[in-house]
């Protein structure tokens, strides 16, 4: 392996491609140091897979450099794929055959003697939960166990850097969580792992750097802090049972936005102990009792909505058994 | 590791696929052999007087006709077998196992490669349980060992060429049902070659299409192997020709498929 400390694993400039008109990247920079994850977040359709795709050598590129594992992407494509492991969107395991004899197809594909192509398939599929299934064709697999077995053949040849194109699109949230700690376990061994996500939730949690995609381009990169500064819309909400103190609060707090059919005020703040302290000094002041106050601070969710368009950042009104957005879990954090 | 001995391990890996594709689910393959048997049933126990009429002027009987269609219809086998490759190949490129096969550093042309060889070792199965079949009903082979060889080797050659075409239809194929059509060829020029009936009892046009195409030279060859009739050089010139351009082709064609960027 030609990857050194101070190259990074992934470099690429100016990544272009489309088919016919339609442009699917625009000029895209991706930066990803060795032994960390990086996140390319964005809707549908917004180029994350086509990205995957090229990085991965599965197509080329219109225009752009990128450099792989320590090697050209197109002039030296064989030691790019010697160096890098790929789970794509779609289930790449072979549904005819079992488990187990998927897994010893990637050693032999990978050249491990067959000895220890035989202790490095029992090893993984024991690591990642699929022995007792080992035996069964992969097309009985559940979405998650799939999932898994695809992991599980794309770490036999031990690449330094693995594409994870979505992987828990379509998974229950136990599954999506046992995925998360899977890609956790690969960074601690020192692996780089890119991964393409449309959920802000699962970018928070695993990358180290996010870069958000939208209409082919990268619209902001950074942190997920870093993104998260980068919009304003933090503040402290107090909800009301009685109409009356809700009245008497809205008519005291001017700065407060009301929502009179549910009875909240929102008061634009930062999130501080002191600025809440002076909130909750003020409310007792006046002698008025909020029901409930929660703290938001702006997440992905808001930089996402306000950096890719989409209208209408404002959280929708959590009702009944509808999914918990991130915002509205800022309470719980 | 040398590059020729990965390639090698590669395309012995992808025929293991391969053949363990085909021991998982040997009904796609038997299905495909129900053809030349009804056939051949059809041919020689309900057909056969009628048929055997036609020939050597109308001295011969059922036997004979039974030496005459089982050359025929081991060729219609290797036919309907190459099908099937077609069949397997299109719904394998549809599998996401193949993209992974592509981000990997092995042998390209090895996932091509594992199909065609496995198929040719199937064929060479079915092809021996045909003529068990055929013998069972009376078919005498009279060949030397030499001359079985020669035949096995004709069989294996024809499967080859048949094989090849069959990854390029299935490759050019969207999904199964494509390449079930576009390989239509593939079982129906069987029906339009010396199989059945010698040529020159067929009519003008068909009978100089019939002479030509791949599959009559193959049978007349392998008829004379196996029955020591006459082979002429023309046909044995003709059988192997076609089945080395046809391997050159299907080979070319399917390469350059496959490593034509996979569509968005």
């Amino acid at each position: 392996m030609t990857t050194t400390d101070h190259e990074p694993a992934i470099a690429a400039t100016g990544l272009r491609k489309s088919y016919g008109d339609k442009t699917v990247l625009d000029g895209i920079d991706i930066r990803v140091p060795a032994g960390t994850i990086y996140s390319l977040l964005g809707p549908n359709g917004a180029g994350k897979t086509t990205a995957v795709k090229i990085l991965s050598t599965l197509i080329s590129a219109d225009g752009g450099q990128a450099r792989v594992a320590g090697h050209d992407l197109t002039a030296e494509a064989q030691a790019v794929r010697a160096g890098i492991g790929v789970t794509g969107q779609f289930s790449a395991v072979d549904g005819l055959i079992t488990g187990e004899e998927n897994m010893l197809l990637m050693a032999d594909l990978h050249h491990l003697p067959r000895s220890e192509g035989r202790r490095v398939a029992a090893e993984l599929l024991e690591r990642f939960d699929l022995t007792e299934a080992a035996k069964k064709p992969a097309s009985t697999y559940s979405g998650g166990m799939k999932r898994r077995l695809d992991i599980a053949m794309t770490l036999v040849g031990s690449p330094r850097i693995i594409f994870l194109d979505e992987p828990t699109t379509g998974l229950d949230p136990r599954a999506r969580h046992t995925m998360w700690q899977i890609i956790r376990e690969l960074v601690t061994d020192g692996v780089t792992v890119f991964l393409t996500t449309q959920y802000l939730e699962e970018a928070d949690e695993l990358a180290d750097r996010i870069a958000v995609l939208n209409g082919g381009r990268i619209v902001a990169e950074g942190t997920a802090e870093e993104l998260k500064r980068l919009v304003p819309g933090g503040h402290v909400r107090l909800r009301f049972s009685d109409p009356a103190s809700y009245e008497r609060a809205a008519t005291a707090l001017r700065e407060a936005s009301r929502d009179d059919e549910s009875l909240t005020l929102q008061i634009p703040s930062g999130g501080s102990q002191r600025e809440l302290r002076a909130i909750l000094d003020w409310l007792d002041a006046a002698g008025i009792e909020a029901d409930e106050l929660s703290v938001h601070t702006p997440d992905l969710d808001d930089v996402f909505f306000a950096l890719t368009g989409t209208s209408d950042p404002a959280p929708a009104p959590v009702t009944g058994t509808a999914p918990v957005t991130a915002t509205d879990k800022e309470t719980a954090r | 590791m040398s590059a020729p001995a990965t390639a090698l391990r590669d395309n012995l890996t992808m025929l293991r696929r391969s053949l363990l594709h085909a021991r998982r689910y040997p009904s796609l393959t038997l299905n495909l052999l129900l053809t030349p048997v009804m056939l051949l049933l059809l041919f020689v126990y309900v057909f056969g007087n009628v048929m055997s009429a036609g020939m050597a002027g109308g001295h011969a009987d059922r036997s004979e006709y039974i030496a005459y269609i089982v050359p025929g219809i081991l060729l219609m086998t290797v036919g309907m077998t190459s099908l099937g490759l077609a069949v397997s190949v299109a719904t394998d490129m549809t599998e996401g196992i193949i993209a992974r096969f592509r981000t990997m550093a092995i042998s390209r042309a090895s996932v091509l490669t594992g199909h065609v060889i496995g198929t040719v070792i199937q064929t060479m199965l079915a092809l021996t349980l045909i003529l068990g079949i055929g013998v069972a009903m009376g078919f005498r082979p009279n060949a030397t060992p030499l001359e079985w060889l020669a035949a096995a080797g004709l069989m294996a050659l024809v499967s080859l060429a048949l094989a090849w075409i069959a990854v390029g239809i299935g490759l050019a194929s969207p999904n199964a049902e494509g390449a079930s059509n576009l390989g239509m060829p593939l079982t129906m020029l069987p029906l339009l070659s010396s199989a059945f009936v010698p040529v020159n009892a067929m009519p003008g046009g068909f009978r100089w299409f019939a002479e030509y195409q791949p599959f009559s030279p193959a049978i007349e060859t392998l008829r004379g192997l196996l029955l020591g009739s006459g082979i002429g050089t023309k046909n044995a010139v003709l059988a192997v020709g076609w089945c080395l351009a046809l391997s050159v082709l299907g080979y070319l064609w399917s390469k350059a498929q496959f490593n034509r960027e996979p569509r968005q």
